[in-house]
């Protein structure tokens, strides 16, 4: 037996045998919470429009997320939100929260290595690929209607 | 009518919450693989116009999840052309969704100055 | 005297006349708590960060194992460390505050037999009069630098392994009382073509085996000629793997094979595979394993960590994950 076909065997012997998440229970966490946290979103929302009838329908939904973001970044600063996502997966990383949780998240840890080549440069390390794959698509989203346009 | 708005709102987030879930389990990808591919399928539901149509019923049930600010990315730069024309594919998508990085900065900012990890 | 191409017999026979282990405060409260020296009450130590507590937790485990062998400071000739942080840069900085000479040793998780095996062939070949070996690991240091940030809330994979906070350290001398180490295997880099960082058990294990099958062919022995084998940090899954791979091979691992990953935590606390980490093996060996040598309870024990040689470098870059694995035969009664 050569060595890539030994290293296939085992790979292959290897995922047989590593242990699978429990799925049902954690997608059972992951759904209520994820559902919960887009309820209180819809609540600021709401609140927000009920004391300031004034304001666009637009802002509103970004006043929403700022306070979203703000609560996130606190509870991850607290130590609280890595508990949250531990319980619920994906029914905390993929609201906006999750998000927020990750600039904060390395903002917090590598304080230690200074404001700039600590915070500053770390604090993308997770969600640096979110903004630059948001603005790349958006561009390309936007030269696409321009085309259009024309 | 109020109840029926939060059920939807509960049901369609959970259920997006869910679908990330179930990626992690099924692949192993890390949280900011999920992040990107959520932010991207926001981008493509807008453009295709589908997300108006669902945040219609869902309301934050679709935009508090990152696929709402994919969708805000590409509703920002599509209006930017519409008003600006060319300048508007690079400056509407970051215009649209600034007030939300910007909040994830300048509080990660505070926080991290304030706080410090804790061991687990 | 070297017989076969790994294993060293050692004729002088070193002993290791002290041993002393440091542990967190969540380690403290696993398997193993009343067997450490010293349990800290929580993970910084009275420091500002956790890089400078795990150093502060080497100073502490080489002064306390020094001082537990009773010797005089300044007849230590020689001190090996290492950890797992880049450039080991806890072991360097740690031992600028001693004045020994000082050799930083990397093995990953298996620097503890690392350094003990090449302490223990400087010893024997009389060059050196007492040497200090020792290893450290700290979870929240090892966490930023091989994963995610500490506060990110994401979940662990069921396979993954908890990093140990802890540090180990052992005197190793001809003079003195102790258990005495007889031979020596190093192990050779194995590759199984494992990709999964979070399946760091199943990396492992290939190496283990092959360091295995040498030591027990090189010295014509067999698992029931052991008390004890020990392997450092495959955690539940690798030790698992470990046991079909050797059977594979036609020897059979008995109730004599341990595995200090998997034996680390309780079941309640829940650290999915185990622990893992160089504290991980160095605790276990120089509190539990030392104990049970001293008290003549363990005979002949075989000592072996496993490393796994990962950067997050290669690992993004595809690479997959080698590992490494030195066997030590520590033995408590004259043969």
């Amino acid at each position: 037996m050569n060595r890539e076909q030994r290293n296939l065997a085992y790979n292959k012997y290897v995922s047989a045998k590593i242990p699978k998440t429990k799925a049902w229970p954690s997608l059972f966490n992951s759904f209520w919470v994820g559902g919960l946290i887009c309820c209180i979103g819809q609540g600021i929302n709401d609140l927000i429009l009920l004391f300031f009838p004034s304001i666009s329908e637009q802002s509103a939904w970004a006043y929403t997320l700022v306070v979203l973001i703000f609560l996130a970044s606190f509870l991850t600063g607290l130590g609280v939100y890595d508990k949250i996502g531990k319980f619920a997966g994906g029914g905390s990383i993929v609201p906006i929260t999750g998000f927020s949780n990750s600039i904060s998240s390395p903002a917090v840890e590598f304080k230690n290595e200074g404001i700039i080549y600590g915070m500053c440069v770390k604090m993308f390390t997770i969600a640096g690929p979110v903004i630059v794959a948001g603005i790349v698509s958006s561009v390309i989203v936007g030269f696409i209607y321009w085309i259009f346009l024309i | 009518m109020m109840f029926l708005d939060y059920l939807w709102v509960f049901l369609v987030g959970g259920t997006i919450c869910m679908i990330g879930e179930i990626l992690i389990i099924a692949t192993n990808i890390t949280s900011a693989r999920i992040l990107v591919l959520f932010e991207l399928t926001g981008v493509f539901l807008e453009a295709i116009g589908v997300f108006s149509f669902v945040s219609d019923f869902a309301k934050a049930g679709i935009n508090v999840p990152i696929v709402g600010f994919g969708a805000s990315l590409a509703r920002g730069v599509i209006g930017a052309v519409k008003t600006n024309g060319l300048l508007g594919i690079f400056s509407g998508g970051l215009m649209a969704t600034a007030a939300g990085i910007s909040a994830a900065v300048f509080f990660a900012y505070i926080f991290g100055l304030i706080f410090k990890a804790k061991t687990k | 005297m070297m017989k076969n191409n790994e294993t060293i017999y050692l004729k002088n026979r070193p002993k290791i006349i002290g041993s002393y282990s440091i542990v967190g405060p969540k380690e403290g409260k696993g398997n193993f708590g009343e067997y450490f020296d010293y349990v800290m009450k929580d993970d910084c130590f009275n420091e500002e960060t956790y890089e400078k507590a795990e150093r502060k937790m080497i100073e502490t485990a080489i002064v306390g194992a020094i001082d537990k062998s009773r010797i005089n400071p300044k007849d230590i000739n020689m001190l090996i460390a290492g950890d797992l942080l880049n450039q080991i840069i806890s072991s360097s900085y740690a031992a600028r505050v001693f004045d020994f000479p000082y050799l930083g040793v990397y093995g990953a998780c298996s620097t503890m037999a690392e350094s003990m095996a090449v302490g223990a062939v400087m010893v024997d070949g009389q060059y050196f009069k007492n040497v200090v070996c020792c290893t450290a690991s700290h979870f929240s240091t090892a966490e930023r630098q091989y994963r995610f940030p500490l506060e990110l809330g994401n979940q662990r994979p069921p396979a993954a392994q908890w990093t140990v906070t802890g540090a180990g350290s052992c005197v190793l001398s001809l003079s003195g009382e102790g258990p005495e180490i007889s031979m020596v295997t190093f192990g050779k880099v194995i590759d199984y073509d494992i990709k999964d960082v979070n399946n760091m058990g199943a990396a492992m294990a290939p190496a283990a085996m092959d360091t295995m099958l040498n030591h027990f062919k090189n010295t014509k022995t067999s698992p029931d000629d052991y008390d004890l084998i020990v392997t450092g940090d495959l955690g539940k899954l690798g030790s698992e793997i470990l046991i079909d791979l050797m059977e594979d091979k036609g020897i059979k691992l008995g109730i004599n094979y341990g595995d200090c990953g998997q034996m680390y935590f309780t079941r309640s606390q829940n650290m999915m595979c185990g622990g893992s980490g160089c504290g991980c093996s160095a605790t276990v060996f120089n509190s539990f394993i030392m104990k049970k040598l001293n008290e003549k309870k363990y005979k002949k024990v075989l000592f072996m960590p496993t490393g796994a040689l990962l950067s997050t470098t290669a690992t993004q870059q595809g690479d997959s994950i080698p590992g490494v694995c030195h066997a030590i035969v520590i033995e408590s009664v004259k043969s």
